[in-house]
């Protein structure tokens, strides 16, 4: 009973008082982000990252992921209530989601959408605390170039799932991929790209990055827009779902639920894509289709407990390998480094406690979730109520803390400034920048890999193909590719990614 | 023929990738670049710059048209006011924090960032700026301890 006694550490190291608190702290975050449009967990994790250096690596990585796992909880109110996606996981919870709270139950669906929630991310914490050791042990026996070819996988994987045109996505991949070769080689003493400056000798910070251009971008493209949006909120009504709604919903969530934890796992999968494919699983298996998009209970139950499943099994590939498999696990990737705690499948053995911590906090936080948002309904609806011109210049001193406690320095800000006009140009130019910073954390770690493989390899790039587990991933890579080429999934991968 | 720009974002974009990713691979050419078993500093940055300049040429290509296809809609490229008021709200923080303290830093930081939309509040604007400027103290410096100095020095 291994599983119990590491579980058993993690309690121990997540329900101290100071953890609890942590937990308690990042979870209400999470919800407010989510349920703010125009504020996401990436910005908001960016931005709290320098503030947390004087907290333990476990409080900081537990209050990190509850920010994360949080927003899926908030995304859905806002999506039931006022037909505003607060995250993209919800967008499909809106469809049935404000079309119930449009026929006066939307107190049902807030119900259905936090228990479904709840029930999903159990589980899928489960499976991650129960996959965690097995597939650590599994990873220890990858060389060199099967990181490589697990790394390209993981990035061909991210740009197919991902959002948006697939030629842009992969240029900004590379583009990232550069932007982390920035400074001193590691291998040769050499500088490289630092243009004679010292201050890039380091390299540039993800805090830069990150919260330039999720930060100050996303801040500069909405004022642009400068909308003033008019909202009109439902009334919530009968919170508790009636018996026929327990009886209509249970299979959906249990659908959801392993759909949402198999599509975590993959990378650039995470929440949104699993909510979008739990929506057209049970459409498609619904006696009555025509009933969704009309206030069908199925199509809140299954896309929430799929999107709160991957948003949980998308910290596998992180806990166990080392590797982000979506922009906010490679902020995660950032917190464990600032915490000197190198990611990576060593991380299990050397350092348990902050990593059964974690994912003892995940339940411990959707525990909180659950008591905290359906009493707190009140509150959040009334934030919304705040209009941008009052919340930006928060964001923005949080931006401004945030950047410039990292280490004091003015570089530093004039890089965020640049990183943020840039993001604002990528917005305008309508290039994706998660893959950026995707590529941006794999970038150094790829270059590593392939030196070190083809170092081993004497030279002979033929390595790649002829260890067997490097083979399956790198086919597993062009597989992808080809189903991407492939006229029918680019138009279902259209339709998936617009249907509104 | 006709050969018409019908994507001029793209367009743009293809430019851009062009242009960093062959300025990145010139200058990654100027390291070493070794073996491919001993791969030197330039080695895998001038293959990720080439692979950036040779995708952003087939973005370009594809906002080309070669029929008379819809021209894609283009509002205004880049807006320069919030850009530049918001940017320059931070640089301000950075450069005022040591010298006024995180107080009046915050005050400054938000008025300037007022400005960057067209129509501004003065009364309102100078209630969010006090308003930010107490919590700020409250939480980052006393909170959080972040070692910032909280008055002019």
């Amino acid at each position: 009973m291994e599983l119990l006694a590491n579980l058993a550490i993690g309690v121990e190291a997540a329900l101290t008082w100071n953890n609890l608190l942590y937990c308690l702290i990042g979870v209400t975050l999470g919800t407010l982000v989510g349920v703010l449009p125009g504020l996401g967990p990436v910005a908001t994790i960016a931005m709290l990252l320098p503030i947390t250096y004087g907290l333990s690596p476990a409080a900081a990585l537990i209050m990190l992921s509850g920010i994360y796992y949080g927003a899926q909880y908030g995304g859905s109110t806002t999506a039931i209530l006022v037909n505003l996606p607060g995250e993209s996981s919800s967008v499909v919870t809106c469809l049935d989601g404000h079309a119930m709270a449009r026929q006066g139950r939307a107190g049902a669906a807030l119900g259905i959408a936090a228990i479904g929630s709840f029930i999903a991310g159990s589980f899928a914490i489960l499976l991650v605390a129960a996959a965690a050791t097995p597939l650590a042990a599994f990873a220890l026996k990858f060389g060199p170039a099967e990181y490589f070819s697990l790394m390209l996988l993981g990035l061909v994987a991210a740009v197919v799932l991902a959002q948006g045109d697939l030629l842009k996505a992969v240029a900004m991949t590379l583009l990232g991929l550069l932007l982390g070769l920035i400074g001193v080689d590691v291998n040769s003493g050499e500088e490289r790209f630092t243009f004679g400056l010292p201050e890039l000798a380091d390299g540039i910070s993800f805090v830069v990055i990150s919260m330039g251009i999720f930060g100050i971008g996303e801040i500069i493209s909405n004022l642009e827009r400068d909308e003033t949006r008019k909202i009109s909120v439902s009334k919530v009504g009968r919170i508790l779902p009636s018996r026929d709604d327990y009886r209509r919903s249970w299979k959906p969530i249990a659908r959801g639920t392993g759909l949402g934890s198999i599509l975590g796992i993959l990378p650039g999968g995470g929440a949104m894509l699993s909510a979008f494919a739990s929506y057209m699983v049970e459409k498609r298996l619904a006696k009555d289709p025509s009933r969704f998009g009309k206030g069908a209970i199925e199509g809140v139950a299954g896309p929430e407990s799929a999107n709160n499943a991957g948003a949980q099994t998308s910290f596998i590939p992180l806990l166990v390998m080392g590797l982000p498999s979506n922009a906010v696990m490679a902020l995660m990737v950032g917190a464990m480094m600032i915490h000197g705690i190198v990611p990576g499948p060593q991380v299990i053995t050397e350092r348990p406690e902050p990593f059964w911590g974690v994912i003892v906090s995940m339940w411990v936080g959707n525990v909180l979730l659950l008591m905290l948002n359906l009493p707190l309904i009140g509150i959040w609806v009334k934030l919304l109520s705040v209009p941008y011109r009052m919340l930006y210049p928060a964001i923005l001193l949080f931006c401004c803390i945030g950047v410039y406690s990292v280490n004091n320095s003015l570089f530093d800000v004039l890089l965020t400034v640049g990183f943020g006009v840039l993001g604002y140009l990528f917005i305008k130019l309508r290039c994706e920048p998660a893959p950026l910073l995707l590529g941006f954390i794999l970038g150094p770690m790829m270059e590593e890999n392939l030196r070190r493989a083809m170092l081993l390899s004497r030279g002979d790039a033929t390595v790649f193909f002829t260890r067997p587990l490097s083979l399956t991933l790198l086919l597993l890579a062009v597989g992808l590719l080809v189903i991407m080429l492939l006229p029918t999934f680019r138009r279902t991968r259209e339709a998936a990614f617009t249907e509104e | 023929m006709n050969i018409s720009l019908h994507k001029p974002y793209d367009a743009i974009a293809g430019g851009l990738f062009i242009l960093i990713g062959a300025g990145g691979a010139w200058i990654a050419a100027g390291y070493p670049l070794g073996t491919a078993m001993r791969m030197g500093a330039g080695y895998f940055p001038t293959l990720v710059g080439v692979c950036l300049a040779l995708l952003g040429l087939l973005v370009l290509l594809r906002s080309l048209s070669f029929s008379r296809a819809e021209r894609e809609e283009v509002g205004d490229l880049f807006s320069i006011r919030p850009a530049l008021f918001i940017g320059g709200s931070v640089v301000a923080f950075a450069l005022l924090v040591p010298s006024l303290g995180l107080l009046l830093a915050t005050v400054v930081m938000t008025v300037i960032s007022g400005y960057a939309r067209r129509k501004t509040h003065l009364g309102e604007l100078a209630g969010i700026s006090a308003a930010l400027a107490c919590f700020g103290v409250l939480v980052f410096a006393y909170g959080l301890g972040l070692h910032l100095p909280v008055l002019p020095v």
